[in-house]
């Protein structure tokens, strides 16, 4: 009996616990007095440090610059409205996102839902984007698979490239060096065992090989390596010229840091993920001239110039020289075509993406098969600056400089 | 009629899905998922007192089965291969781990989750060249929910069973005092062996289950060592001795993470952290406890009244 | 080629015996499984950072400063959370499941507070790491003064526990908390001391390692489980342990990347922490009978 009686009381409590938390969810009625805008991103976990500087300022500052604007202008509806916000942190993880997108959906009734930080969670999201009917501004997803997402999916749209992309500029990049007579033959690779180094390293192996230059080292390292002396002191007694790295933040500033105490200073380092950083200047002093890396910026547009600017005054940091300037111009993108649809219509919107052409701080901008392909490939530290080597388009914002200045040793 | 209440409750839960929209039933599966993993992993925890960080191991094995063989087999034979797959390692780690007492159990544990995920990771880099793998298959929401609320009731049903059993009772013992569980004859390791398998099939199965809903499987992604101190936290916290003491605190729990995320996108960690010290000091019995208690008091209230 | 990846192992060693040593005392003397000591360490990268680029305070001084805060704060937090808990458990099994909730809580709130103030990003800055020559290989001074700290703390707090009065205090409390108060140790007070040291070892280790690990406020939970590792394979509550079992890791890991594959290191780290549990279930240095 007590039994019984126990187990009801227990039942009453977890259904008590439900309708509860189901009742404190918010529900907006159909009240038109802003346009809502809606992004689960992480905030917490091993995605914060990626979505802190590539996603969430630029989110941010587009609803910033937005709204101080006056909003954006529904002709159709006859209204022009402001950006309101709803935020959720995923907390890096795939399972929060796939939930989080489905509440913003279909509880929060937004308009727009921007995507979260990184490939393997645009990834993961896709489904429920397309589900829900929502177009999909991956920003911060690199992968090759685009062009057959966009068949499975035909409201995503990507942004930021496929490894080969990446992989095959830089290799351009260094057989015109190698012709020249500038660097050797010998190459190294050392790659991230995670999402974006096996991608890059994958694509770099064979377009490295076809191009005839010898790999002498190509080898990964796992996720959360702290200590890179061992691959250092190896590659740099093998006579390379060109030292290549797949790598994330936390590794870049660590190879760096690493390559100066060695001495090894090849004509080319190139490194992943974080050379873009603005932080990554503060890391390696005066080394950070001519250090390359994936991404760029054009340093001659004053789009750009004043984007910097306007992000250093909001967030208080400048923003990274690779993703953030795509991922704000996705958003500009998003707002330039409602208002040329003129109202919510998502689908319309969608559509508009699709076949637009928009006027962005990355200059004219038309999607090709729902992808971005107008992309700084390869950048190098420059005066101060990121500048792009390499652009998808054949064009350069400045030549490179190699060798790369000697290493000046910290003090 | 004991029978009864059990079956009721599980065919209006199962009826669920029909009455709500995507974002209640996402939150339902994500409820069962942890539910079946806090009382999966108190099926063999519980008894024996042994935190095992290694959930996420087992759990992340399904998840990868799953991706690695839906284009090559059917789905019912997926999770099957799954299971027999979380068996082996299980009983293989058993094997070499049950000796270890207290901390040791704890950290070896996670340490076999670290370095499950970095096999994983090694051979996917090195052999296949791919890290991340992709699962389209076509299962619903709706489908992963009914799944999960299944293996939920096979497991609840276990446990029940094992409770009432004599390999229950051993358990305890050794749980009590594992010296006298000798003397007594009870075979150790062999019992203990056979709940840490049980209570990891339902693990991986757990993972096996939830994989098409992410599309896209990374080791970073299903090896996710939250996933493992979440399920201990639960089932402490609802307290791992008592059948339904992982579920309730499953359920509130994961409820809280997502109101917090909801409510407090930016300050979520302080005040999770500062309630879960409120916790510990307001509710040192899990939360079933407390509930008897309070119940305990209403009884008397009334009986005095 | 041999020698010098062993050098450079044992370096690397060091920091992950550096990092150890204070929850190996935490763990050993006080008892306490506590989860936030990676958040600690955080937060002493912070301070050091914060320091060092805001007042230009050399991150060896702000040792000095960083060092006692981490010593005071863990202080405080034994005495307001930790010791309520150990009084009223009636036995360790308790006390651990209620010191791992609730240090579990204390890490999100130390992660909590980080994240407003600091944000999510990578952090990082360098200093000293200039090349020293250490028989024919070339080290960073900054790794190379990680490991000197290792060893000085490892050696120098075995030395106290082994050789002075003080230290068998210490070592009665870690042996036998119940029998303790019978010869008139005052167990609260001592375990509140070994807290508070670990603590203080923690943000040493924080300072140091902020000179060439790039660390975020999220990262605490890495550093914990790192710890964890080395405290376990050593044997818990063994300083000379947590050093002998951090230096054997960084070998390995050195080895296996210079002449295995650098994709293995983890693995085989793990491999090893796992096979030295196996051969011997309380660590390296631990005792048969807890």
């Amino acid at each position: 009996m007590t039994d019984l009686s126990r187990r009801t009381l227990l039942q009453a409590m977890g259904a008590g616990a439900l309708a509860s938390a189901l009742a404190s969810l918010p529900t907006f009625a159909q009240d038109r007095t802003a346009i809502r805008i809606g992004y689960a991103v992480s905030k917490t976990g091993a995605n914060a440090g990626g979505a802190g500087i590539s996603t969430i300022p630029n989110y941010l500052l587009w609803v910033d610059d937005v709204n101080k604007a006056g909003g954006l202008e529904l002709s159709k509806l006859g209204v022009t409205l402001p950006l309101e916000v709803t935020e959720y942190d995923d907390r890096s993880s795939a399972e929060e996102t796939v939930r989080a997108i489905e509440r913003l959906a279909t509880q929060d009734n937004v308009d727009f839902i921007l995507p979260s930080w990184g490939t393997g969670s645009n990834l993961a999201a896709g489904p429920t984007f397309d589900r829900f009917q929502f177009p999909q501004l991956a920003g911060t997803a690199v992968t090759d698979m685009a062009p057959q997402l966009v068949q499975r999916w035909k409201n995503s749209f990507w942004f930021l490239g496929g490894g080969h992309d990446y992989a095959n500029a830089l290799v351009d990049l260094l057989v015109k060096q190698r012709d020249a007579g500038a660097i050797n033959n010998k190459v190294a690779i050392a790659s991230v065992a995670d999402g974006f180094g096996i991608d890059l390293s994958k694509a770099a192996t064979p377009a490295f090989q076809a191009a005839g230059f010898e790999l002498v080292y190509d080898k990964t390292y796992p996720l959360g390596t702290s200590d890179f002396a061992p691959i250092i002191n190896e590659v740099s007694g093998l006579g390379v010229d060109t030292f290549v790295a797949f790598s994330y933040p936390p590794d870049t500033f660590a190879l760096t840091q690493q390559s100066v105490v060695a001495n090894f200073s090849p004509k080319i380092f190139y490194l992943g993920v974080g050379t873009a950083f603005p932080i990554y200047p503060n890391v390696a002093g005066p080394n950070h001239n001519g250090v390359m890396g994936v991404g760029g910026i054009d340093p001659d547009s004053e789009a750009i110039a004043a984007y910097f600017e306007r992000h250093t005054a909001l967030v208080g940091q400048a923003p990274d020289s690779w993703a953030s300037a795509v991922t704000y111009a996705s958003l500009e993108i998003l707002g330039q075509a409602i208002t040329r649809v003129g109202d919510l219509d998502k689908a319309a919107v969608a559509a508009e993406i699709a076949s637009g052409e928009f006027d962005t701080i990355l200059g004219k901008v038309k999607l090709v098969d729902n992808q971005l392909r107008a992309l700084w490939t390869v950048g190098q530290w420059q005066d101060g600056k990121f500048v792009g080597l390499a652009h998808t388009e054949g064009k350069a914002a400045r030549e490179p400089v190699v060798p790369k200045p000697a290493w000046v040793p910290a003090s | 009629m004991k029978l009864l209440t059990p079956l009721v409750a599980l065919a209006a839960l199962a009826a669920v899905p029909f009455f709500v929209g995507a974002y209640p039933l996402g939150l339902g599966i994500g409820i069962l998922g942890y539910a079946t993993l806090a009382t999966a992993w108190a099926l063999f925890s519980g008894p024996t007192r042994y935190i095992s960080l290694a959930t996420v191991a087992f759990f992340g094995i399904g998840a990868y089965t799953v991706a690695v063989l839906a284009d090559l087999m059917p789905y019912p034979l997926v999770l099957l291969c799954a299971a027999l797959i979380g068996l082996v390692v299980a009983v293989l780690v058993g094997l070499a781990t049950l000796r270890l007492a207290g901390i040791y159990f704890v950290i070896f544990t996670f340490g076999l989750a670290e370095l499950v995920r970095q096999l994983v990771t090694y051979y996917e880099v090195n052999v296949t060249r791919t890290l991340g793998r992709y699962v389209f298959l076509p299962i619903g929401p709706e489908h992963i929910y009914w799944q999960l609320l299944g293996l939920l009731a096979v497991t609840l049903a276990l446990a029940f069973w094992i409770s009432r059993a004599k390999i229950g009772l051993a358990l305890r013992v050794i749980g009590d005092d594992p010296v006298v569980a000798s003397h007594l004859g009870i075979g150790i390791t062999r019992t203990k062996l056979a709940l840490f398998s049980l209570s990891a099939v339902v693990m991986t199965l757990a993972g096996a289950i939830q994989a098409p809903r992410w599309t896209y499987i990374e080791p970073s992604i299903v090896f996710n060592p939250t996933v493992s101190f979440l399920t201990v936290i639960m089932a402490l916290l609802g307290g791992p001795n008592r059948l339904f003491g992982p579920l309730l605190g499953a359920v509130p729990l994961f409820l809280l993470f997502e109101w917090l995320s909801a409510n407090f996108p930016n300050h979520y960690s302080i005040i999770l952290g500062l309630l879960f010290i409120a916790i510990v000091f307001l509710l040192p019995n899990g939360v079933l406890a407390a509930a008897d208690k309070f119940a305990a008091r209403f009884k008397n209230k009334e009986a005095s009244a | 080629m041999l020698f010098s990846a062993i050098l450079t192992g044992l370096v690397l060693g060091g920091t992950y015996a550096l990092i150890a040593m204070g929850l190996t005392l935490q763990y050993g003397v006080a008892r306490i499984m506590n989860l936030a000591y990676g958040d600690l360490i955080i937060a002493g990268s912070f301070g050091a950072m914060l320091l060092f680029t805001a007042a230009g305070i050399n991150p060896l001084i702000a040792l000095f400063i960083v060092v006692p805060l981490g010593f005071a704060l863990s202080w405080l937090v034994y005495a307001l959370m930790l010791q309520p808990l150990a009084r009223r458990s009636p036995n360790r099994d308790r006390l651990e499941g209620d010191s791992i909730l609730a240090t579990f809580g204390l890490l999100f709130v130390i992660q909590g507070v980080a994240l407003v103030l600091f944000g999510a990003n990578y952090q990082s800055y360098s200093f000293l790491a200039v090349p020293i020559d250490v028989l024919g290989t070339t080290i960073a001074a900054n790794r190379l003064l990680a490991f000197a700290l290792a060893v000085l703390f490892g050696v120098g707090l075995w030395l106290l526990l082994t050789r002075t009065r003080f230290g068998t205090v210490i070592r009665a409390v870690a042996a036998n908390p119940g029998s303790a108060p019978l010869v008139g140790i005052n167990v609260d007070h001592v375990a509140r001391l070994a807290f508070a040291l670990g603590g203080g070892l923690a943000a040493a280790g924080g300072v140091v390692v902020s000179m060439y690990l790039t660390f975020s406020a999220t990262m605490g939970v890495i550093f914990t489980m790192k710890a964890l590792i080395v405290v376990i394979m050593g044997g818990v509550g063994n300083l000379l342990g947590a050093l002998a079992a951090g230096l054997i890791l960084g070998v390995v890991e050195t080895l296996v990347s210079s002449f295995i594959d650098p994709g293995l290191t983890l693995a085989a780290t793990y491999l090893i922490f796992l096979a030295v549990l196996v051969v011997r279930p309380q660590g390296l240095f631990g005792k048969a009978a807890r």
